[in-house]
């Protein structure tokens, strides 16, 4: 395990020990299998997505109020994500603070607007085992959902760790790890917000 | 389920199984206490992040597990020896060649070649350790605590019985109702993470931890055959971790992936297992093609063939791995054009195969050929495979295929691949290696017995197969009628099943009587090696490798080193204090919360998944406020060990 | 030369063994135009194979031979690290191989997708068959009648197969007619065959399903045109009718013995807009998958075993009787 730490001014905070440049390019690797993972649950659900049974269509339910609150919420917090490790860069505790504490909220507006939305398909009648289609609309967003989850609960670890020791290589890396997740997330739901619910939607009424 | 169904009964294998596991187990508790091991096991083992000790338990789980495969094979040759046989009854054929295959795959194969590529790739690379030391370890403890939860079902619950590909509706709840099924969705999916760790700590290490001068081009083929195999991990293992977690969703929470209900497809479960299932077959086989490359050029003396070419055929097969998933069932009609494609795709990976064979061949031509016993593993090595390799062409041919499929022509033809590639490979590299491992050579005359019991009675086996086949043996029957006519060439093939469990034998053997009386290495260069494993002073290498990072001027540097007679001697003023990872206990802690929540899923107890999972999220949480930065080597205990005066 | 001796004799003893005993094995023995299109292709590529062997053992012998470490050693070159020229080579004749086995091969996927080229116009039989866990359902629409394990057939007339399962998935394959295809719930896939030759032929399901798989199995009897009709005509007037009680039925799994009906399961369902039909007649019929190690399983294994043991002792005793 190399050691190397750089001083130059120069080099973000997040890349200056080695084990920082390791465990982020480790990450972007681990986004790489977690596309994958994504491209797996996508391709499932647009093979299924006519399989309804005898439950309703997909697109019958879906509510364009309740997905554009998500959206925008979603996207939001992305943005603020990117101030807040914009912040971490100007060595400002306070800002990124600020920041990532205005994301984990917007990440929780979402998460509640998406079990809201969950417990609506469930009151009409669509739950996971309603169909293969609807199956495969759970699976795949209920786990965009939890990835949601976890990153809230991880977000909030790491923020624990940047108020008792600071901004250091090593907290200034997870943070930027973090925002990687988040950001990764976000484009997820890009696809999901096209392939699921426009399309959904369009199929349905167009 | 009732409790008293809980452990399997009736049958005397299974009790006598039993009464082996408990003697085994009061046996080593005795062992441990009695010579006061536990405090030893524990700071040297199971706390252990050190890539060499890893990967020397990896392989030693993957051994246990080719026993446990193995006799599974030894069952099913007795049950098919003569027609009608009483030996077995459908059932348990059924869970015992399920959990032959599964096994053989995923808790023998890959784990012993993830193990070799754990000892050998930090060292050929010239690093201290891998990327991420901690990730390695809890890799190692969700492999082993996965394959600990598969092999529990056959005293616990009863074992899964649908086949390793576990097709749907068939391994569905209302067709393999109960917990076997269950055992292989978690038992998989727990070692899956570990699989998946692995690709992306293996991929990074090589990435970024070579020694200075080690250029991509550089690399020993083995460092490149384990770069691309993590890369085929990194995109496989995700597809799997999908196809397991529907269908457990599938068992568990009624939804309708693969079901007869709900318009669920079983055809999407056979197109995501193989999507993931034939690059799967690549990942066992990449790296053994790696280690072939470097016992071949290390006992012909000589520089690798073609080395460039090697790595592209090595990338165009991992590209291809990706591209042909279909040819495991052109039989399901997905017409004309789609077969086309795919027998053609799937015919083009013999193009870079056959290129690396001749590679292979002309790596020996102008050489000076010893025959060590990892040299013969590669030779048989060459022989055996093609026979797999030219037989897969023919499967290949989708209007053949169809009559190919399901039967032991097939069955024949991946053993083919899988022992003579994968298996020998695993077996030469550990003869190889064995030395950096343990400090001596095992003995080449045994070795040489097993080679030659072992190549025959493989023939002798998987040979009449081939004629079995086409002769419309299907696979997986538990029995055949006399009037069948194929009694004869089973009885044949059960022989040279049994040959190849006698040579396991002699094996294990070989490693005992080795241990007793090998004589022990002296330097660190057991065979006249190429590459900077071989480079350090003891036969064994301290805990850090390399006490001075070794600075590389080309491929084979410590061959040329060697050849120029300028082989540095470590002096006292390049030894620096040494930047090493600390040992945790949290990766086996963390594993065996994977065991709880695995447990509590397979009998559908929610309650205890539900614990486990808790734990498994604890023990992320500590590590991740634990600020634990290593420690540092001294100089003079650097000094002390590598016997160096000041 | 001496180590590989072994290996180069079981090799030459295998190809020998192989060619003598090809006529022998169902697959290379087709008794139709399917199956001859296949066994066909299946030669073709086996001289290919065998000429590839020859060539890369010969070179193996002759290199590991010549360049093995002995004293006096000659031609050694440590540093020769490869030739362009060779490696070209090395290239181009898998890809020449690759081609010359990729043309018949999607030749003949073509052709199997159709009726055989000689028949094509004859208007082809069409049979469905349905696959319950572990028995075969055939259905002749043309002729209203069903029969359970075993096929009639006209032969010289291509044969359509409409190919579905009940449940799990199934692989219909009569080795000497031709290749097989999978038959699955919720789907209809379909298959020609062909048989030119009067004779019983064994068919089965080859994809593995559970417990009673290896009995999956079924007879194809091919005739002449007049036995087939007459055959169709009389079983259509005497055998009974299919009930939806008695069709529920067939939906257990187990195995059942041949069975012959004057009408067919298509007026009360088709398997490939249902694929839950099975599961759904199970539950009506109170039927429960039982877990393989539980005592109900065992207790019926044992049953079962004993049931089996009795029938093998009365056809010892009776003499084995075939009629339909």
């Amino acid at each position: 395990m190399a050691h190397a730490e750089t001083h130059d001014p120069n080099t973000p905070l997040e890349y200056r020990s080695e084990t920082g440049r390791l465990n982020i390019l480790g990450f972007w690797i681990f986004l790489g299998a977690e596309v994958a993972l994504f491209a797996t649950l996508f391709a499932t659900y647009m093979v299924l997505t006519h399989r309804i049974a005898d439950g309703p269509a997909l697109g019958e339910l879906f509510e364009v109020k309740s997905l554009l609150i998500q959206t925008f919420l979603l996207l939001t917090s992305s943005f603020t994500c990117g101030l807040a490790v914009h912040e971490m860069r100007r060595h400002n505790v306070k800002g990124l603070m600020l920041w990532m504490i205005i994301t984990l909220g917007l990440g929780l507006g979402f998460l509640y607007f998406e079990i809201q939305e969950f417990l609506h398909f469930i009151h009409e009648g669509a739950n996971i085992g309603t169909s293969a289609a609807w199956s495969g609309f759970f699976v795949l967003v209920g786990t965009h959902g939890a990835h949601v989850t976890f990153g809230i609960f991880w977000v909030t670890m790491v923020l624990i760790q940047v108020a008792k020791r600071g901004l250091t290589p090593a907290t200034s890396a997870k943070v930027f790890i973090t925002s990687l997740y988040w950001h990764f997330l976000d484009v997820v739901w890009i696809f999901i917000f096209t392939a699921v619910y426009l399309m959904g939607m369009v199929m349905h009424h167009g | 389920m009732k409790w008293d169904e809980f452990f399997v009964t009736g049958d005397p294998m299974i009790y006598g199984a039993d009464v082996s596991i408990v003697l085994t187990m009061v046996g080593i508790l005795f062992y441990l206490t009695r010579y006061k091991k536990w405090k030893w096991l524990w700071t040297e083992w199971l706390t252990t992040v050190d890539h060499k000790k890893l990967g020397i338990m990896y392989i030693v789980s993957a051994v246990l597990m080719l026993f446990r495969g193995g006799v599974d094979a030894l069952l099913m040759r007795t049950q098919l020896a003569v027609p009608e046989a009483k030996f077995l009854d459908s059932q348990h054929y059924n869970e015992i060649f399920t959990t032959h295959g599964t096994i053989m795959i995923i808790f023998m194969a890959m784990p012993f070649l993830i193990g070799i590529i754990n000892v050998v790739v930090p060292l050929q690379i010239g690093a201290r350790d891998v990327a991420y030391p901690y990730l390695n370890a809890v890799s190692f403890w969700t492999f082993f605590i996965g394959a600990m939860l598969f092999n529990i079902s056959f005293v616990i619950g009863g074992s899964p019985s649908a086949g390793w590909t576990s097709y749907m509706p068939l391994a569905s709840n209302e067709l393999s109702p109960g917990p076997g099924q269950n055992y292989y969705l978690w038992g998989l999916q727990i070692a899956g993470i570990g699989t998946l760790l692995t690709g992306i700590n293996f991929l990074v290490t090589i990435l970024k931890m070579r020694a200075p001068g080690m250029t991509l081009f550089r690399m020993p083929m083995f460092t490149w055959s384990s770069l691309v195999t993590m890369v085929i991990i990194i995109f496989a293992f995700p597809i799997l971790t999908v196809a397991l977690a529907l269908m457990s969703f599938d068992r568990l929470f009624g939804s309708h992936f693969f079901t007869l209900q709900g318009e669920g497809m079983d055809m999407l479960w056979a197109n995501l297992f193989w999507l993931w299932g034939h690059p799967e077959v690549y990942i066992v086989i990449l790296p053994a093609f790696g280690i072939f490359s470097e016992i071949i050029s290390t006992f012909s003396k000589k520089t690798l063939f073609g080395y460039k070419a090697m790595i592209w055929s090595m990338l165009l097969i991992a590209g291809y791995s990706f591209l042909v998933w279909v040819h495991h069932f052109f039989t399901m009609g997905s017409g004309a054009a789609v077969n086309s494609v795919f027998s053609i795709t799937t015919m083009a990976i013999g193009i870079p195969t056959g290129v690396k064979i001749f590679n292979w061949l002309f790596t020996m031509y102008r050489g000076k050929i010893q025959f060590t016993t990892p040299m013969l593993w590669s030779l048989g090595f060459i022989v055996n495979f093609v026979v797999g390799g030219v037989t897969g062409v023919m499967l290949a041919m989708a209007a053949a295929d169809y009559q190919y499929h399901n039967t032991y022509f097939l069955v024949s033809h991946f053993h083919y691949v899988l022992i003579a590639g994968t298996v020998f490979g695993c077996f030469a590299g550990l003869i190889y290696w064995y030395p950096k491992m343990f400090g001596y050579k095992l003995n080449e005359r045994i070795g040489k017995w097993v080679f030659w019991l072992f190549t025959i009675g493989f023939n002798v086996c998987f040979m009449p197969q081939y004629f079995l086949g086409l002769d419309g043996m299907p696979r997986r029957v538990y029995t055949y009628s006399e009037e069948s006519g194929w009694g004869p060439l089973n009885m044949v093939s059960t022989l040279g099943g049994f040959m190849m469990g006698i040579a396991f034998l002699v094996l294990v053997y070989n490693m005992y009587y080795s241990f007793r009386f090998a004589k022990r290495e002296t330097t660190g260069d057991a065979w006249g090696g190429r590459t900077l494993e071989w480079s350090t002073p003891s036969a064994m290498p301290p805990f850090y490798n390399f006490a001075k990072i070794p600075e590389v001027t080309g491929l084979d540097h410590f061959w040329r080193q060697k050849q120029a007679g300028k082989v540095e001697k470590l002096t006292a003023k390049d030894i620096k204090k040494i930047h090493m990872p600390s040992n945790s206990g949290v990766p086996f802690i963390m594993g065996s919360f994977f065991f709880v929540l695995g447990f509590g899923f397979v009998f559908d107890w929610i309650w205890m998944a539900f614990l486990g999972g808790i734990g498994v999220i604890g023990t992320l949480i500590y590590r991740s406020f634990e600020y634990d930065d290593g420690y540092y080597v001294s100089v003079e205990e650097v000094l002390e060990t590598e016997k160096i005066s000041k | 030369m001496q180590r590989l001796k072994p290996f180069l004799t079981f090799g030459l003893l295998m190809a020998v063994f192989m060619l003598s005993g090809c006529s022998d094995m169902v697959v290379l023995d087709p008794k139709g135009p399917v199956g001859e299109q296949q066994k066909d292709l299946i030669m073709y590529s086996i001289w290919f194979m065998l000429f590839i062997l020859l060539v890369v053992y010969a070179l193996t012998a002759f290199i590991v031979y010549k360049y093995r470490d002995r004293k006096n050693h000659k031609g050694y070159d440590p540093d020769n690290e490869g030739s362009h020229l060779l490696e070209t080579i090395w290239w181009i004749i898998p890809i020449i191989i690759t081609i010359a086995l990729a043309v018949p091969t999607v030749k003949t996927i073509y052709s199997l997708e159709g009726p055989p080229e000689e028949t094509k116009d004859q208007k082809p039989l069409v049979i469905h068959a349905t696959s319950v866990d572990w028995k075969w359902v055939f259905t002749y629409p043309e002729q209203d009648i069903e029969t359970v394990n075993y096929l009639h057939i006209p032969e010289d007339r291509p044969i359509l197969f409409k190919l579905t399962s009940a449940d799990s998935m199934a692989s219909f394959w009569v080795p000497q007619l031709g290749g097989q295809k999978y038959a699955m719930a919720g789907m209809e896939t379909e298959l020609y065959l062909q048989a030119d030759e009067q004779g019983t032929y064994e068919g089965r399901n080859s994809n593995f399903t559970g417990e009673g798989f290896t009995d999956h199995t079924f007879d194809v009897m091919a005739m002449s045109d007049e036995e087939f009709e007459k055959w169709a005509s009389e079983t259509n007037a005497e055998a009974p009718e299919l009930t939806k009680e008695q069709y529920d039925k067939l939906m257990l799994p187990g195995h059942v013995k041949e069975m012959t009906f004057s009408s067919t399961h298509l007026g009360f369902v088709n398997h490939v807009d249902e694929a839950d039909y099975a599961i759904k007649a199970r539950e009506r019929l109170g039927y429960e998958p039982l877990i393989p190690h539980s005592k109900a399983a065992k207790e019926k294994r044992e049953e079962e075993k004993k049931k089996k043991q009795e029938e093998q002792e009365e056809s010892e005793s009776h003499g084995d009787s075939h009629a339909h």
